[in-house]
């Protein structure tokens, strides 16, 4: 299976050239980061090339990338006073700058190419708009048109040329994108039934955000793929 | 005859027919269906953004209560996700220990399936027999797991122990008399693989039975014949997976194409529909349940002849033994490391995907070296198939949704996440 992959990666490259970068992946998988501007272009070829023939998206979802590698407790670097004691609170960053790190958001697709049984991952970056946008490729898949929903709801990516972008599975009239890493797990509101009111309200959430498990990286040389010995298995 | 209105019909979230929490907007004109806009969400935990905020082996939980009619499929995602990225394989006997529990779960799913979707178009007996028999899987579950539903039993690295030698038995109350207890713990007094073994050899007599009520049922074909038709190239377009892609003819079962586990040395077929209609979704599972019987059978053979670990020995991923960690500094290091901080996972990311009774449950996971999720998509096969309702029903009559809804056998846990 894994030399498949490798003749699909090569095809690719040979096809589109500068458009499609390759990423180094795990597990025989292949990755492809694509342009923001050639990408309708691309999948179109994806999808018709009877050398490609994905006709099939299974998945489409947004990244965010803000705190990537961010640790929330610090053990690699001890202090003139041991190693830090507590986890730090999770970093929020306010979103409402005009431009933020272009390699901040990035949407992530699953083909599936059902004739030649292989599959393809694409990477989009968003750039450096906000709101970051990417455009649709619901005239490709149709598929997408739940997926893309769900992508705008979370992430707050829009995307372009999509004839319904309503939220899908948050509540009506939610406010705020809650799968981006500026956005508090325990959430910004809070409902209660007001007995003054006769109605239920919406309040701040009274609860503090708490971390029980310190997010830690480790340099961890058993995946060091140089020092990787044979397979383990048990 | 009156003049014909347009109506604006909201269904559900409360309704009997729509299997848990969909609100469907339905646009009619008359009694047919204008356009369908299905409103979910109504039950979304955020489970993706929950893990988040947790070690990699606490959402193994989680998955469970996705689709809470096929638990241990949804860890089996997971747990692969997670075996990819640390580059480990399980024992042997652990991967065919997941595939008969996988099976399980499918024979668990499509019953409770064909019950519900027979209560829904009519066939009320269904609902009672198809119980009947869940309930003596769900006792697998509990006997390997201690919980009928959210097992939690699938580990990276293996399964969370073996396959215990004995069976939980009825005991006698005053809704229960002696003599059906007698029948009821006749089967359970070997081990699980006894009982399991039984199961699977009464079982197609009861699929027959399931048949005899349903296959050449008058009421039952004019409800689902030519219902919710989807020709092989729309289902592709669509995103369908699963016995939704079959239905249609497509012959792509994961199991077979791109073999996880032992599925590769089991001996089984892939049943495909023609018409892509209602009636041949229902007859390409009652196939598929006979097809994961055979499976089990072949499981509980090799797994009687081969005894040995069900866990990985690398204390670095799994836990050592209680008695090891007693005794040994070192085990009790890894013990306590493994369950206070978790094990760090190389960075990258890795999509895996398994066939799921419902479709392709993918698990897409970003790892950035640490010992949470950085992100974790869960590909929920239901999904997809809710997303085409408007394109199903539009055109049909506003009895015909519940048989669509039925047919894609929709779990509002997993499609709402």
């Amino acid at each position: 299976m894994t030399t498949r992959h490798e003749a699909l990666a090569l095809r690719i490259a040979a096809r589109f050239g500068d458009c499609a970068l390759p990423v180094p992946g795990t597990g025989g998988e292949v990755t492809f980061e694509v342009a923001r501007e050639h990408f309708v272009d691309v999948c179109r070829v994806l999808r018709d090339d009877p050398d490609f023939s994905f006709e099939t998206l299974i998945d489409l979802c947004g990244v965010d990338y803000l705190t990537y590698g961010r640790a929330e407790w610090d053990t690699s670097d001890a202090t003139h006073s041991g190693f830090s004691r507590a986890a730090d609170r999770p970093v929020i960053v306010p979103d409402d700058d005009a431009v933020w790190d272009p390699r901040r958001f990035a949407v992530v697709y699953h083909l599936l190419s059902i004739r030649h049984n292989c599959r393809l991952r694409l990477r989009v970056f968003t750039g450096p708009e906000n709101p970051p946008v990417v455009a649709s490729v619901i005239d490709i898949w149709r598929s997408a048109d739940w997926f893309e929903r769900e992508a705008f709801d979370l992430f707050g990516i829009l995307f372009d040329g999509h004839p319904d972008l309503r939220r899908i599975l948050t509540d009506y009239g939610f406010v705020g994108h809650p799968f981006r890493k500026d956005f508090p797990t325990s959430g910004n509101v809070e409902v209660r039934y007001d007995p003054d009111k006769g109605r239920v309200v919406y309040q701040p959430v009274t609860i503090e955000p708490r971390v029980l498990v310190p997010r830690i990286v480790r340099e961890d040389n058993r995946y060091d793929p140089g020092l990787k010995g044979p397979q383990r298995n048990g | 005859m009156a003049e014909l209105q347009q109506f604006t019909v909201n269904f559900g979230p409360q309704h009997p027919a729509a299997h848990g929490v969909l609100r469907l907007v339905l646009e009619l004109e008359g009694e047919v269906i204008q356009k369908a806009d299905p409103h979910i969400g109504l039950l979304h935990r955020g489970t993706e953004k929950l893990a988040e905020t947790k070690p990699y082996n606490q959402s193994i939980g989680y998955m469970d209560r996705l689709d809470y009619v096929s638990m241990m499929c949804n860890e089996h995602g997971y747990v692969l996700a997670i075996e990819k990225l640390l580059g480990i394989r399980p024992p042997v006997r652990a991967q065919y220990i997941r595939v008969m529990f996988d099976e399980i779960t499918r024979i668990l799913n499509h019953l409770l399936w064909l019950g519900c979707h027979g209560l829904d178009i009519g066939a009320m007996t269904m609902f009672l027999y198809c119980f009947r028999e869940r309930e003596d899987l769900m006792d697998c579950y509990e006997a390997v797991s201690g919980t009928r539903m959210h097992a939690t039993y699938y580990r990276p690295g293996g399964v969370y122990r073996d396959l215990p030698d004995s069976m939980p038995k009825y005991q006698e109350s005053r809704w229960r008399s002696e003599r059906e207890i007698r029948r009821l713990n006749e089967t359970r007094e070997g081990s699980v693989l006894d009982f399991i073994e039984a199961f699977t050899n009464g079982f197609p007599a009861r699929i027959d039975e399931y048949e005899t009520l349903l296959t050449d049922n008058r009421i039952w074909k004019q409800r689902t014949v030519n219902i919710g038709v989807v020709s092989p190239e729309r289902a592709m377009q669509l995103g369908f997976t699963g016995p939704m892609l079959r239905g249609s003819g497509i012959a792509w079962d994961l199991r077979k194409k791109q073999p996880y586990e032992v599925y590769a040395d089991l001996d089984f077929d892939i049943p495909i529909g023609v018409n892509g209609d209602c009636y041949d979704r229902y007859l390409v599972r009652m196939e598929e349940l006979r097809q994961s019987n055979h499976i089990i059978q072949q499981c509980v053979r090799w797994l009687r002849a081969h005894p040995g670990p069900v866990m990985i020995d690398d204390h670095k991923v799994a836990p050592p033994s209680r008695e090891a960690m007693k005794g040994d500094m070192e085990s009790l290091i890894h013990h306590f490391k493994l369950f206070t901080e978790g094990y760090t996972v190389p960075p990258g990311e890795v999509y895996a995907a398994v066939e799921h009774p419902k479709g392709e449950f993918g698990v897409y996971l970003v790892a950035d070296g640490s010992n949470k999720p950085y992100r974790l998509k869960v590909r929920a096969p239901g999904f997809a198939h809710l997303a085409a309702m408007d394109e199903m029903v539009r055109g049909h009559m506003l009895a015909d949704v519940v048989a669509v809804i039925g047919t894609q056998d929709v779990v509002f846990g997993e499609i709402d996440r």
